[in-house]
């Protein structure tokens, strides 16, 4: 599927056929749960990105079969068409963002997103704790949901971030890598 | 148009939904419906694989002189099963819809466990609604 095909199913298949809320109803919820966990996890950054991750992909698990339904594309031919599918058409759906899919590694099996906005960190400001800067993906949860949906769909990958603007980076960056294509579970007709 | 029965099947072959929707059909036991389910889809595979056809998605229509048969393969690996009077046209469509209604009211019911046999009132409620206005 070609990138401008892609954003044109992204935009009508968000004009259409998806249901709105409130913005801030979402940065918010985001926010505490984060914060929660900072909380409950007594500023263990590394276990907050991991219980992140973990939150997203079981998110990703389900979220997969709506993508489907309401969008109706077929497989992907090849990892550069999942990635434009992903960044034209999954988050534009979901989340009214389509990151830039750039850096690809010249196998094919690598690329970055880079996200010019990113409505979950909206207002934030990490701790200035001299460690949460250093030490916590405050959008991790979005590595698990890619996760969680490709291995769906029969793709085993790997998502994290690379780079943040909450940590004073100068974009947000997150690298996802195809590990391997779970061959054994492709329905039939699909391999 | 008349559905007859609609049947849900993970991506394991395991039955996790049966639901009729027509008076008078023979019912089976609850056994009777995981070996139906198993068995169509050990046949599916089956007929994917032995298709002159690369890449032949498998089995799609059974028809017969008293009902038609639609099958209906997510690429998750779920598949939709459904019943309805012979030469109905359009159960594709159907099928659809009723993907749709899964993927709202059992992949987003938080207590929903994946792949496992699906009891969630509200999708019995939205399909019932579907399907009952069409019969």
């Amino acid at each position: 599927m070609s990138s401008t095909k892609a954003a044109r199913i992204g935009e009508e298949v968000w004009k259409t056929r998806i249901d709105k809320v409130n913005a801030e109803l979402v940065t918010l919820t985001y926010g505490s749960i984060v914060a929660q966990l900072c909380k409950d996890y007594e500023g263990d950054y590394m276990e907050v990105n991991k219980q992140l991750d973990k939150m997203g992909y079981n998110i990703g698990l389900r979220l997969i079969e709506d993508f489907l339904a309401k969008t109706n594309t077929g497989r992907c031919i090849n990892f550069r068409d999942t990635a434009e599918t992903i960044s034209k058409i999954g988050f534009k759906v979901f989340l009214n963002i389509t990151p830039t899919v750039t850096n690809w590694a010249t196998d094919n099996k690598q690329f970055s997103l880079v996200f010019e906005e990113n409505p979950l960190a909206d207002f934030v400001e990490l701790p200035d704790d001299g460690r949460a800067q250093n030490e916590l993906w405050y959008s991790n949860i979005l590595c698990g949901v890619l996760r969680g949906a490709l291995e769906m769909v029969q793709m085993q990958v790997d998502a994290h971030f690379t780079s943040d603007v909450l940590r004073g980076n100068e974009t947000t960056e997150m690298r996802v890598s195809l590990i391997r294509i779970i061959d054994d579970e492709l329905p039939p007709g699909d391999d | 148009m008349v559905i007859l029965s609609i049947l849900i099947l993970n991506k394991a072959g395991g039955l996790i939904y049966q639901r009729d929707f027509n008076e008078g059909l023979k019912k089976l036991s609850s056994n009777d419906y995981l070996v139906l389910a198993g068995t169509f889809h050990g046949v599916h595979a089956i007929t994917s694989r032995i298709s002159p056809v690369p890449g032949s998605g498998g089995l799609e229509v059974l028809e017969s002189d008293q009902f038609r048969m639609q099958c209906f393969q997510t690429l998750t690996g779920t598949k939709f099963l459904v019943f309805a009077e012979p030469h109905q046209p359009n159960i594709d469509v159907v099928c659809r819809r009723v993907y749709e209604l899964y993927a709202d009211y059992v992949m987003k019911n938080p207590f929903y466990q994946i792949e496992m046999p699906i009891r969630c009132e509200s999708f019995d409620r939205h399909l019932m609604a579907y399907i009952k206005p069409k019969q």
